[in-house]
């Protein structure tokens, strides 16, 4: 695991057991995949289906939710500078600018966690209707992910203080990028199909 | 107290009235007391905890799947013999409707998903590694949490018909009847939770898998050179992968809808109860053929080394397991063609469903034209494969026949269907394992399984199987339903029913008779074996048997397809000169699989009993065991190579002298 170590790739990819962890979790990528298809094809089967409750027109506000959008979109551009930072060697600036994305991150949470709340407020709970169930829990998972996705960061982000960068905290950077980035694409298809696509509809 | 226990009492949650409950709870508290003070007694505690509660070793952690597997083929079995029990007569009286619903329910979970997979994936543990020349899988630690998940998971499902009550709406568990409304008990929190966390083990146990068999094969084995059994598993996981997650989402769902009141699978609020049907079949289509995969690569591997030839069209092989899982995953419907989704839906998938007939034939062909020619060697490992041959043509020919959407209103619910997967699994899966267990028993334990008690054990399980089963497709065309506890005297099921109940005692002997063998062969089998007894082709024969904890000093290069018959027949030497020995990077034990999973099986069981503060309060530990993953450096440490040196020449040196290769 330590041994072998080849100088000429990038620094996440120099171990054997990083490699075999990269493609790893590029596998449990494709499991997440399916995880949320999954999920979407249950809210796309159950949208319409209000049993009397609110539908998306009484609840959806653009607004907020465009901000959520643009909070988490930006965060996925500061991962990106973050792993630039982390190619360039620069342990502090790869630091700042997972700090910054965190903080996006946790705005989106905040902001995703408030419109739960305001719903919950005007009577549509996921106890309500099929649509809401679908809706809740489709959203709700990815708002898991992220949430996980910035506790995990934060470990990582102490690891790379305390120990510098080195092969292993290099790959487990990389790898909470793959992760975040792939969130960020959930999201898309999250913000075009269950809030665009009915809002004009 | 009620915010603790919400809505659930405690005169609820043990089970009681029932004599064989209450006998089953006073017996599994005696084997409780009895395994820990044995425990205490013979001061093997601290054994216990390091050489196999901590282990990362690939090989110990497929025994443990396998003696995970035994124990709950016993359970499942069980269930099975008092099903059988409970018909053997009209209008019997032995078990209730709603006991009987509990024991059908319980038999199919147990069966497919606690002990069909650990016995595959502790068999693809054991061997997968050996067979490719790596000295473990990828992730270690990540392949013992994937143990302790099942274990969990296995034992949460296990303990519900003594605490709480057992799920009872059939291994399927369809919606609306396995909702809160039909199925108000906590039951099947039961089946929500406990194969939620099974089933994560095996999503990890996937990757873990693919990985593995991509990125660690000895140099020169290129993917074409690979052994059937390690191909056959990697695509296994490769289904896994696809598979499994749609399962956990829609089990999910179910706990969703059972314990937080959603509106997915319900029939009121707008919920869709075929919905769950699709999903459940999404996964439960795919799952068959993981199962029967590796299951297949192990008879690839049995019928290969026992005809003394190479496999017959390996190639074709190769394509047809491709082939078998990418049509796997287009025919879930046709197990519910009469959900009523019209002639076009239904024919759609009457032709896919056949479809997977055409790359099976191939390989069935393929082992029969493996076997002609051939110096076969009538060992118990063989006999299993040669059973399964045409037993498996009649399970695969009647599903040809539930395939065609039109008859299947005929066949549907009937125990034609019951007989014909039955079929399918246990000549496809149960003679697999056994032809594998008795193959691969001396790698694993350096003793063979006697031979003498084999035979015994496959002629009684296999007669007993057929008897079973066969008078089952009768039953059903003649309009027997699945499912229902009895029977009336008027129908004339009698005397086919009771030919099925005699098959099963049969086959209990049978499997008896194999218990006794593991206990009969690890007190008086010979220890004095050689490392490769059956003369076999493949590189995990090309090591130690039973094999060192670092499987290969070093490791083998491969030239050819069956690379270590290819060695034996070109002379190459396995002896290896001291100064290319290397120390070897090995991963070390952690204790930390068995306590994460401990905790989510504290927390599953307090989801179980809708105690959902309590289940907060677990998962808090959860979380606690993430971040001390994270932080957890250790690297390993290196085998030296004096030790090499030594654990090397003990095995090369014996070898020299004993020769008791079969055949």
């Amino acid at each position: 695991m330590s041994a072998n170590v080849n100088t000429s790739l990038p620094l996440e990819y120099q171990t054997e057991q990083s490699r075999l962890n990269i493609l790893g979790f590029w596998i449990f990528l494709g499991a997440e995949i399916v995880l949320f298809a999954t999920l979407f094809a249950t809210y796309s089967v159950l949208k319409a289906r209000y049993a009397g409750g609110p539908t998306p027109n009484d609840l959806f506000e653009i607004k907020g939710i465009l901000t959520e959008t643009i909070l988490l979109l930006t965060s996925s551009f500061t991962c990106g500078l973050a792993i630039f930072e982390m190619r360039r060697n620069n342990r502090n600036g790869l630091v700042a600018w997972m700090i910054v994305t965190l903080l996006l991150g946790a705005g989106f949470v905040f902001m995703e966690i408030t419109e739960f709340i305001n719903y919950v407020h005007e009577g549509a709970t996921m106890q309500t209707s099929a649509f809401l169930s679908s809706f809740f829990v489709l959203l709700g998972t990815h708002g898991l992910h992220v949430s996980m996705g910035i506790g995990w960061a934060t470990m990582i982000i102490i690891q790379l203080i305390r120990r510098g960068l080195t092969p292993t905290t290099a790959r487990k950077t990389f790898i909470i990028g793959l992760y975040w980035h792939f969130l960020d694409v959930v999201w898309i298809f999250i913000f075009t199909f269950v809030y665009l696509a009915r809002m004009v509809g | 107290m009620d915010i603790l226990l919400g809505s659930i009492q405690w005169n609820e949650i043990l089970m009681g009235g029932d004599p064989l409950i209450v006998g089953s709870q006073i017996a599994i508290g005696l084997t409780m007391l009895g395994i820990l003070a044995g425990l205490t007694f013979f001061k093997k505690w601290s054994w216990l905890w390091r050489e196999w509660l901590t282990t990362v070793d690939h090989k110990r952690i497929g025994i443990m799947y396998i003696l995970a597997g035994v124990l709950m083929f016993f359970r499942g079995g069980m269930d099975g013999i008092l099903m059988k029990v409970q018909t053997l007569t009209p209008e019997e009286k032995f078990l209730n409707a709603q006991h009987y619903n509990e024991i059908f329910t319980t038999h199919g979970v147990i069966m497919i998903l606690f002990m069909a997979m650990p016995f595959l994936i502790g068999l693809m543990n054991v061997v997968i590694p050996l067979q490719i020349g790596a000295r473990d899988v990828a992730f270690p630690q990540l392949n013992a949490l994937s143990f302790w998940l099942f274990f969990v998971g296995a034992m949460l499902f296990n303990i519900s018909f003594v605490i709480g009550g057992s799920p009872d709406a059939g291994w399927t568990a369809y919606f609306p009847l396995a909702g809160k409304e039909f199925s108000p008990g906590i039951g099947n929190n039961y089946y929500a939770v406990a194969i939620q966390i099974a089933g994560i083990g095996t999503l990890m146990t996937g990757i873990n898998f693919i990985v593995t068999i991509l990125k660690m094969r000895a140099k020169g084995m290129t993917l074409l050179k690979m052994p059937m059994f390690s191909w056959t598993s990697l695509i296994t996981s490769i289904i896994i992968v696809a598979a499994f997650p749609i399962f956990t989402v829609a089990l999910a769902l179910m706990t969703f809808d059972r314990i937080f009141g959603t509106h997915f699978f319900t029939i009121s609020g707008g919920g869709m109860d075929m919905m769950w049907v699709n999903l459940f079949w999404l996964w439960g289509h795919p799952e068959v053929y993981i199962v029967v995969l590796p299951a297949f690569g192990m008879f690839s591997e049995v019928i290969a080394t026992f005809s003394r030839k190479s496999l017959f069209g390996y190639k074709s092989m190769v394509g047809s397991i491709v082939g078998i899982a990418f049509l796997s995953m287009l025919v879930w419907v046709h197990h519910f063609f009469t959900m009523g989704a019209g002639p076009a839906v239904n024919s759609i998938f009457s032709i896919t469903t056949m479809m997977i007939a055409i790359p099976t034939g191939v390989k069935m062909f393929n082992w029969l034209f493996t076997m002609r020619k051939g110096r076969i060697q009538f060992t118990t490992a063989m006999l299993w494969a040669l059973a399964f041959v045409p037993n498996f043509v009649i399970g695969g020919v009647t599903g040809v026949m539930l395939a065609m959407g039109a008859a299947d209103y005929q066949y549907h619910n009937t125990l034609f269907l019951v007989a014909h997967f039955h079929y399918v699994l246990i000549p496809g899966v149960v003679f697999a394992v056994f032809a594998g267990l008795y193959y691969w028993w001396p790698k694993m334990f350096g003793h063979m399984l006697n031979e003498k008690l084999g035979k015994i054990h496959f002629w009684f399980f296999v007669i007993g199987f057929n008897l079973t089963f066969m008078p089952m497709f009768f039953l059903g065309l003649k309009g027997a339903v699945r499912r229902s506890y009895t029977f009336s005297v008027e129908s004339g099921f009698a005397p086919l029913f009771l030919v099925s109940g005699i098959g099963a005692f049969i086959l209990a002997i049978g499997f008896g008779a194999f218990c006794y063998n593991i206990y009969w062969s690890a007190r008086y089998a010979d220890r004095n074996i050689s490392n490769d007894p059956w003369d076999a082709r493949t590189l995990e024969w090309a090591t130690a048997t039973p094999v060192q904890h670092y499987n290969f000093a070093k490791v083998p290069e491969v030239k050819s397809l069956d690379a270590f018959w290819h060695m034996k027949k070109n002379k190459v030497s396995l002896d290896i000169s001291e100064d290319e020995l290397e120390e070897i990077h090995m991963p070390s034990n952690s204790g930390q699989p068995i306590i994460m999973a401990s905790i989510i099986g504290v927390a599953g069981f307090f989801l179980v009993f809708e105690w959902k503060i309590a289940a907060l309060i677990a998962a808090v530990g959860i979380l606690v065991g993430l971040i001390v993953r994270s932080f957890d450096y250790n690297d390993g440490y290196h085998v030296h190579i004096d030790e090499i040196k030594k654990t090397e020449s003990k095995w090369r040196k014996v070898t020299k002298g004993v020769n008791n290769n079969v055949g």
